[in-house]
Parts: C-alpha cells; sequence; structure tokens
C-alpha cells in the first residue's frame, strides 16, 4: 500500500525533472571530427585527386561496397570510375585505415536518407570534394619515389639520389 | 421562447463540450505521459503539438471502417454507440455550475448515473459478444465481471455521501457541501469511489478488458476507424466523468472562493484526469483474480463499514 502511494509519488516528481529526449532535426548532436560517417574522396593540396586507385579500400571492405576501376594518364594512376554503395557500407572505416594517400576519409556526416534505393550508390562526382580532408600538407606524388612527369627519381621530399650502380665509389 | 432557448443551448453546448474535452484528454494524455517519463510526448503538429488532436481525429475518420464478414453486424454496429451514449447521458445530471446543468436537479440523479454506468457494461460485453473473437470474448467478459463488482462498491461508497446530504440529487449533494467538501468526513468513501471509477472505466492499471500483453486489445480487437474511435472517445469521456463525479461528490462541485463556479468546476475536473494519467504512468497493472479478490474482500468490507459508521454519525446527530 505505501509502496504504491511512494511509487505515484516518484513517478510524480519526474515532472520536474529534465527532458532527456535529443530534439533531433531541430537540435543537431555534436559529432567529433573523427565521426565515422559519409565516405569522401579528397584531393591533394594541388588540387589533383588523391586516389591512385590501388584497390586497397576495395580489398579492406568487409561487405565490399566499394567498387572502382583503374585508369592511368601521364604515368600516374587514377580511378576511371569509383562507387560506393552505401546502402551497403556499414561506416566501419577500414578504407580509411587501408587508404595509403589518405584519399578516401570519413567524414562526421550521417543524414543520408533516400527514397530511392539506387541513390544510395555515390559516383566518383558525389565522393570527391575540393578540399584536403583531415590531412593538409600531404601529397603522395611528392613524398614517393615514382617518376611522375616533371619530377624524376630522387627528387622528392626526404628522398635521396638513386644509387648509381655502374659507379666504383661506396 | 427562451425557456426553450435556454435548455437546448446549455444541452448541446454541454454534449460538444464534452466531445472536446474528451478529445482533447487524449492529447493531454500523451504530454502528460511523456513529461513523467522525462520526454516531451507529441510536439511536432502545431505550438505545443495542440493540433495533434486534429490529426488525431482526421486519421480515426478516414480509415477504413472494416466490419469483420463473421461479426454480428448490427450488434457490432450498436456496441460502440451504446457505450457512447451511456456516458454521454451521465453527464446531463452532473451539475456543472449553479446555472449550468442539464438536469442537474433531478431527484434521482446518483440513481441515473449508476443505470447509465450499468448500460455502459452492455456496451463492452456486447462488442466482445459479436466480434466473435476469442480475445475480444474474453476482454467482454472481464469486462463484465470487473464493471458490475466495481458499481456494487461504488454504488456503496457513495451511499454516504447520500445520507449526510439526505438526497439523491446531485444539485443537493453540492449544495450540502457549502462549508465543508465531503472528502474530509467521507475520505474512506472518496478513495473507495475514486478507484472504483478507475475500474470502472476500464483504466489503467484496472484496464483488464483490454490487457494488451494477454488478450490483444481485448473488446475493441475488431474495431477499427471511427468505431474504435467511439470506444476510444467513450473511455475518455468516462475519464473525465468520473472525475467530474468525484469533484460533484466530494470535492465541492462548484464551490470554492474568488474564482467563478466554472472555474473552480473545470480546475477540480482538471486535476483529477492528471490524476488518473499519473495513475497509468505510476502503477503496473495487477493479475486479474488480484483485481476481483481485491474488490470483494478489501472494498466491500470497507464501504459496508463506512455506510455503518456514516449512518451511525447521521443518526446521533438527529438525536434520536
Amino acid at each position: 500500500m505505501l509502496g504504491i502511494i511512494r511509487t505515484i509519488w516518484m513517478t510524480f516528481l519526474h515532472m520536474f525533472h529534465r527532458n532527456e529526449t535529443v530534439q533531433y532535426p531541430d537540435v543537431k548532436p555534436y559529432l567529433s571530427p573523427r565521426y565515422r560517417g559519409r565516405i569522401v574522396l579528397t584531393r591533394d593540396p594541388g588540387g589533383e585527386e588523391r586516389c591512385v586507385a590501388c584497390n586497397l579500400c576495395a580489398a579492406a571492405c568487409p561487405v565490399d561496397c566499394i567498387s572502382l576501376q583503374k585508369g592511368e594518364r601521364e604515368g600516374r594512376w587514377y580511378p576511371e570510375f569509383f562507387q560506393i554503395n552505401f546502402s551497403r557500407c556499414i561506416f566501419c572505416g577500414f578504407c580509411e585505415e587501408a587508404c595509403p594517400t589518405y584519399a578516401i576519409q570519413l567524414t562526421p556526416d550521417f543524414e543520408m536518407s533516400e527514397y530511392v534505393r539506387q541513390n544510395l550508390v555515390y559516383e566518383k562526382e558525389d565522393l570527391l570534394i575540393s578540399g584536403p580532408g583531415k590531412v593538409h600538407d600531404y601529397s603522395f606524388y611528392n613524398v614517393s619515389g615514382l617518376k611522375i612527369p616533371g619530377k624524376n627519381k630522387g627528387e622528392a621530399e626526404n628522398e635521396a639520389k638513386p644509387v648509381d650502380i655502374h659507379a666504383l665509389m661506396p | 421562447m427562451m425557456s426553450i432557448i435556454w435548455p437546448i443551448l446549455v444541452i448541446v453546448v454541454t454534449v460538444f463540450g464534452v466531445l472536446g474535452v474528451a478529445a482533447v484528454s487524449t492529447m493531454l494524455e500523451r504530454r502528460l505521459l511523456g513529461v513523467f517519463q522525462d520526454r516531451p510526448g507529441p510536439n511536432r503538429v502545431g505550438p505545443f503539438g495542440l493540433f495533434q488532436v486534429i490529426a488525431d481525429a482526421m486519421k480515426m475518420l478516414f480509415k477504413q471502417d472494416w466490419i469483420p464478414p463473421f461479426a454480428d453486424k448490427p450488434v457490432f454496429l450498436i456496441a460502440p454507440i451504446i457505450g457512447f451514449l451511456a456516458v454521454l447521458l451521465c453527464f446531463g445530471v452532473v451539475p456543472i455550475t449553479p446555472i449550468w446543468s442539464v438536469a442537474g436537479n433531478l431527484n434521482v440523479g446518483l440513481l441515473f448515473i449508476f443505470g447509465m454506468l450499468g448500460l455502459g457494461v452492455y456496451s463492452v460485453v456486447l462488442a466482445g459478444w459479436s466480434s466473435n473473437n476469442k480475445y475480444a470474448l474474453l476482454g467482454g467478459m472481464r469486462a463484465a465481471a470487473q464493471m458490475i463488482s466495481y458499481e456494487v462498491f461504488m454504488g456503496l461508497s457513495v451511499m454516504g455521501v447520500v445520507m449526510a446530504a439526505g438526497s439523491f440529487s446531485i444539485r443537493d449533494i453540492v449544495d450540502a457541501q457549502t462549508n465543508c467538501w465531503f472528502i474530509i468526513p467521507q475520505f474512506l468513501g472518496a478513495v473507495i469511489f475514486f478507484l472504483a471509477g478507475v475500474a470502472e472505466t476500464h483504466r489503467l492499471p484496472f484496464d483488464f478488458p483490454e490487457g494488451e500483453n494477454e488478450i490483444g486489445a481485448g473488446f475493441h480487437t475488431e474495431y477499427s476507424g471511427m468505431k474504435f474511435g467511439m470506444f476510444y472517445l467513450a473511455e475518455y469521456a468516462g475519464v473525465a466523468l468520473s472525475s467530474a463525479l468525484v469533484t460533484t461528490l466530494y470535492l465541492g462541485g462548484w464551490h470554492g472562493p474568488l474564482l467563478p463556479p466554472f472555474l473552480w468546476f473545470a480546475i477540480k475536473v482538471f486535476l483529477l484526469i492528471c490524476f488518473y494519467i499519473l495513475l497509468r504512468a505510476a502503477l503496473p497493472r495487477p493479475r486479474y483474480d488480484q483485481l476481483m479478490s481485491f474488490g470483494w474482500k478489501v472494498l466491500l468490507p470497507l464501504s459496508l463499514l463506512n455506510i455503518l459508521v456514516t449512518g451511525a454519525v447521521v443518526l446521533l446527530r438527529a438525536g434520536v
């Protein structure tokens, strides 16, 4: 009997408690910069696509939602097409970890609802952003030893000149 | 001419007022339940979610009104109407203010109300029976047993008030409370009456006729559209009726200082409706046999004791 009255009283006191509800569309939740949301493809500081179409992200993806085709242009690899099927994606971030060039990155955005399922397949144009994303000063071709037009072997940052194997000197 | 128009005006306004109160209290219930559970409740439609009532009404009206082929059609149709009418008619004898009541001076007002509540049982039983559905029938049987037995305690608990006021007319009962509300001398009766009122309107925690986890939606399992809406509205009108009865019988009706009579009546009824909702938010549903044994083993002796003591006091006062 007393328990019943106490229950009613305690429930009544909840009138003066704070609301726990977050009024979502009006009040957006805080998402940290490393939140794993919508995936983007970034560009290097020079404005070129960072992706070198190595397929490591597609290999790392546990649900096989990434699909791309390698193309070649002036000695540099690039993706001819790059699709992410967000109706499959589980936002695990393995692709971001696998990427050797910081090209693929996850962003704090989760509002991607669509009425048509096909619209969840994002093409390269949808994925590419204009900036470098979370890594500002990194450009893969500036630090790699690959020879491209305008940059010979041994001219990259922190790279030693290639050893002349025909010379006698050590 | 005025003598004809005024009663009609009173009747029409009362009926629509009761409908409005029933509709708004569906909204009030959901908002208050939200508040008791630390959440806002429905607040998206219109300012403070007030238009939710309109949205719900539209949904009810335009839903498909399905009558199952296995149902007993005429009875199936008439059951919700009986329930709704019984509750509405009860409001006729509730005096809201000294000048505003359809038939508040009716000298058998309380008996009329108990008769109408008895008719209300038919609605639930017929709904359960005509649905031709096991769960609906079980709900109807539960409702019959529960409502009939709690009507006993309801009637007995009110006898104390009737003895003290010396009249069955609710108007006289309210007038007898000018100096002292009956809830003070008749506290036991008030508690029993309120509990019986909860059981009578089959509101939580006594909502056995529609106990979801046991028998689906109970007696209105097969109902849809506006016919379900009538049960729904009748339930909330029943809550308002029960609150109005407790107000008039125990809380002094329109009596109160400063504020106009209607406002006092409205405030008391509003607080009681809120208490109904608080009960729903706070208490779980007991077992069905617990409800019945609580009624017959606790409430019946208590209400008889209440009558005995009240009768003795009334006799002593009269100086026999």
